[in-house]
């Protein structure tokens, strides 16, 4: 996920780290006599148990404390502010929204369901009106029902990016490309409620009026960023500290980056959900400093799971696999992890250099670097990962990436090398975060790997929480020399649009907080883009999604490292327990039940 | 470690050799020893002393010769060996880190570079930064050091405060901080050569002000020593004493300041390097290889045990004979 910003959960998922092979020959044996509800001796539902399919959910009590842990606090907790994939996880304990994602594992969960609304959008208007009608029986923690003026005012708040900075802000792009509304904050009308695009006609009823058809857009109001917030108990800046539930549970005391409750909200009715199941009393979770501190709390069954959700790191996950292997999944985590070559830099511009590159890497070495098949993933051979319609996983493979050139094909890039005009190769330099071990890791590799075809490459090391003002600026790059840059990304929404626009299309090339890093102005992607937006239909979709890639993969811009795969803990405590693509192979939060009330 | 308190020769040699050495030295100078030749006999009979002196000598060596050793030795510093990791843990296959006859001190985590290899090459940035650090401290605190004591009045307030602000500056997080916003390329070095450049400026900068408090002390004393003033009456110019009546008489504690502070500055150049502002890879630090090996220290823990006696050996070493040379040269010791 992340885009429009280079946020700090790209930070944190790139986290998501190194290691491991074995584990595939092995895994067959773990997850196949896991697959049964009563598990290992120690409870656990086995290897791979709970990755794409439901483990142990027969088993789920109500009531119970479920415990988390983690290294990260969200960026913030009000949800029109995070942009952390695990914090649009968490929210649905306490937030709800019009649509959200089916609580369903893999692919499933990536599909929108209603939630406060009785049903999917009634679409008319040529894919322009979107109407949806509430449910009875939604109410606020302080017992009063939630309007649509309340959902209304919640998608407002997104305006306000000066106030409420970080989230994403597809809906404002979408409902308001050209910027009018100035925000619920300088509103002039009198309820606050002054943008145009949306209606509520009565406090059941919302109507959304897009300038523009987007056949993603039901996928937008799924975000978290869609969650309604009163009026009356909006605290602007503040409200991340306690923001007002309309979920099963609120906040009952939270110490950033030290640790959050939530209890109970007695006013919820289940009757009025049809999507959260609310099996525990109480949810905990708790930061830690050092994740190898964490990794061990988690092993001693002290907490039940890593609300990060970035995988385990080195050492703990050794360990685990070692000694506890009924207790890990090992999803793909739809991110991809790629070097791209900014056309800014010679000599990047030209296409020939570009796959001097590409052929030159040693794959394997990169998929080591990453941390192997297992902690690290799957050679990446294309641009759209596993999670996204249209992907087609390494069958999509141009340059063999994952076949014959897999450990680099030397003779192929000097050939590169020569169509390029630079025979005896350059000297370029690798920008890489200096706050990701894999990542150094994928560097050196490519520096090893590229010196061998004549390619002189410096590795430099920038501070990774400057990202956007560093990498992310098309100026500073080309000053630097940054002709490679290591990157990773995951989609925001389970589409080509929640996932490549920010990277490919021309229209999204900014001057900081870029993330079209090879800067990309192909008129045929830009096309293909504004033909996706506007198609209606699934399978011509797909189709679009697939030759967006091709192109993409053609102008060999990006090299793929993997498509990347984590080492997830679970406690042999928890039941009903699966992975979502909805947020990137993790472990879906909200339905999450414990095997003993204690 | 006790110095020698009587003459040499008064004492029951250690060895008959050693013995016949220091009567035949005698011997050809019955009128009286240098300074340099005492201390020297002492230091020859402090057994601990030599050992760090000899080990530091081999390190120098081993240094010098890194390119040679290597390829003798038969391994690449940045080759990598992606065939002896494991892939399931990442990290090397077989017993002690992957310890074998053609690897003799196992291979890196995740890429397999050769550990010996990468420590030999890693003792050239460690001495390289050590030594060149100590000679820009020495030399400025010398200078600065004996001309505030012998000038005195302002231009020893100056640099006495100057002294003093150093001293308190927060030299680490300064260094951090520069080496963060150096450009990539200077003077003609890029990447490696520029890091290692302002880490030698940077330690040498910082640390001159001990070497600088010790000579303006000595030099305040001995400006008011007869032969001092003897020159002075005999109308000798201030250059003239500076370097010819006191500088020699400062040699000995700048020696032993100087041997104290090398393996300081080792020690500063690897908690760099551990913090990521040091070198910059592929090229061997030892500071790096420790700070590479904190993820693996449960299991890979001779990634962290072999960079981390190098460094205890050689800041050991340079300890040992810099408080050997500090005994022999100890002006309280006789005379």
């Amino acid at each position: 996920m992340t885009t429009q910003r280079t946020s700090g959960r790209r930070k944190q998922a790139l986290a998501a780290a190194a290691v491991v092979a074995a584990l595939l020959t092995t895994a067959a044996c773990g997850g196949g006599d896991g697959g049964g509800d009563e598990g290992s001796k120690n409870g656990a539902a086995g290897f791979d148990a709970a990755n794409n399919k439901v483990a142990q959910a027969s088993l789920a009590k109500k009531g119970g404390t479920l415990k988390f842990a983690g290294t990260q606090d969200a960026d913030s907790w009000d949800t029109t502010r995070g942009y952390y994939g695990f914090m649009w996880n968490f929210s649905r304990y306490y937030s709800r929204q019009l649509v959200t994602n089916k609580t369903e594992p893999g692919k499933a969960g990536a599909e929108v369901t209603p939630d406060l609304a009785t049903g999917l959008a009634k679409v008319s208007d040529d894919g322009k009106t979107y109407t949806y009608t509430l449910r009875d029986g939604i109410t606020w923690e302080d017992g009063k029902p939630i309007t649509s003026k309340d959902i209304k005012y919640g998608i407002e708040r997104v305006w306000a990016q000066d106030v409420l900075s970080g989230g994403p802000v597809y809906l404002k792009d979408v409902l308001d490309p050209k910027g009018e509304y100035p925000g619920p904050y300088k509103d002039k009308s009198k309820d606050k409620l002054g943008l145009k695009a949306i209606e509520t006609p009565d406090d059941k009823t919302i109507v959304f009026k897009l300038p523009k058809p987007n056949s993603d857009f039901e996928s937008m109001l799924a975000l978290t960023s869609a969650s309604p917030v009163r009026q009356d108990k909006d605290t602007k800046a503040k409200y991340g500290l306690r923001p007002f539930s309309s979920g099963p549970y609120k906040f009952q005391s939270y110490e950033p980056g030290k640790s959050l409750t939530l209890v109970r909200n007695t006013e919820w009715k289940q009757s009025s959900d049809p999507v959260r199941k609310a099996y525990p009393d109480k949810i905990t979770i708790n930061f830690f400093s050092n994740a190898n501190d964490l990794d061990a709390r988690l092993i001693a069954g002290d907490y039940d799971l890593d609300i990060n959700q970035t995988g385990m790191s080195p050492q703990g996950r050794a360990t685990a696999l070692k000694q506890h292997k009924d207790n890990l999944d090992n999803p793909v985590s739809g991110y991809i992890r790629y070097a791209v070559f900014p056309q800014s830099v010679k000599p990047f511009d030209n296409i020939h250099c570009r796959k001097a590159v590409i052929y030159g890497a040693d794959h394997v070495s990169l998929q080591t670097a990453r941390g192997g098949p297992i902690a690290g993933g799957d050679i990446g051979t294309n641009m759209l990962p596993p999670s996204v319609p249209g992907a087609e996983g390494q069958k999509y493979d141009p340059y063999e990436l994952a076949g014959a050139n897999k450990k680099g094909n030397v003779a192929k890039a000097k050939e590169e090398l020569k169509a390029c005009g630079q025979p005896n190769g350059f000297k370029t330099t690798i920008a890489v975060r200096n706050n990701k071990p894999a990542e150094v890791a994928t560097a050196q590799s490519l520096q090893a790997s590229l010196k061998k075809v004549g390619i002189t490459a410096e590795i430099d090391q920038y501070d990774g929480s400057q990202s956007p003002g560093i990498i992310g600026s098309p100026s500073n790059v080309k000053k630097k020399g940054y002709g490679i840059i290591i990157m990773g990304w995951g989609p925001d929404f389970a589409s080509v649009q929640g996932y490549g626009m920010p990277l490919w299309d021309s229209n999204y090339i900014l001057e900081s907080g870029n993330n079209n890093y090879a800067l990309i102005k192909d008129k045929e992607i830009d096309g293909l883009f504004d033909e996706y937006v506007t198609t209606l239909d699934d399978s011509k979709k797909t189709e679009i999604s697939k030759q967006i890639n091709h192109k993409v993969m053609e102008g060999a811009y990006y090299l793929p490292f993997v498509f990347e795969k984590f080492v997830n803990w679970r406690s042999s405590r928890l039941a009903n327990v699966y992975s979502t693509d909805a947020y990137n192979g993790t472990y879906d939060f909200v339905n999450l039940g414990l095997k003993s009330s204690k | 470690m006790t110095a020698p308190l009587h003459e040499p020769t008064a004492e029951t040699a250690p060895s008959a050799a050693e013995e016949a050495a220091v009567i035949g030295a005698e011997a050809k100078a019955v009128q009286g020893r240098s300074l340099g030749r005492i201390a020297w006999e002492r230091l020859k009979r402090d057994k601990l002393a030599l050992a760090g002196g000899v080990v530091v000598l081999f390190l120098i060596l081993v240094a010098v010769l890194a390119p040679v050793i290597t390829k003798l030795y038969g391994q690449d510093p940045n080759a990598y060996h992606e065939d002896l990791i494991d892939p399931l843990f990442g990290t090397p296959t077989g017993s002690l880190g992957g310890m074998s006859g053609e690897h003799w001190l196992g291979v890196e985590p995740v890429n397999g570079r050769d550990i010996f290899a990468r420590i030999v090459y890693g003792a050239q940035i460690s001495l390289l930064v050590g030594f060149l650090s100590a000679v820009v401290a020495v030399v400025l605190g010398t200078v600065l050091g004996i001309l505030a004591g012998f000038f005195g009045g302002w231009v020893d307030s100056v640099i006495s405060r100057v002294m003093d602000g150093l001293l308190a500056f927060p030299q680490l997080l300064f260094t951090i901080a520069l080496v963060s916003v150096m450009p990539n390329q200077m003077l003609g070095l890029t990447g490696t050569g520029v890091r290692v450049f302002v880490m030698i400026l940077v330690i040498g900068f910082f640390g001159w002000p001990y070497i600088g408090r010790v000579v303006r002390g000595q030099t305040l004393s001995l400006r008011e020593r007869e032969y001092v003033e003897a020159a002075r009456s005999l109308g000798a110019g201030r250059f003239y004493i500076l370097f010819k009546e006191l500088l020699p008489n400062l040699v000995a504690p700048v020696i032993v300041y100087t041997t104290m502070m090398i393996p300081t500055n080792i020690l500063t150049e690897a908690a760099l390097s551990f913090l990521g502002v040091g070198v910059k890879p592929p090229t061997a630090s030892w500071g790096q290889m420790l700070s590479n090996a904190i993820d693996y220290y449960e299991s890979d823990p001779m990634y962290m045990v072999v960079p981390g006696l190098a460094i205890f050996i050689t800041v050991l070493a340079f300890n040992l004979f810099g408080d050997g040379v500090r005994d022999a040269l100890d002006p309280k010791g006789s005379r």
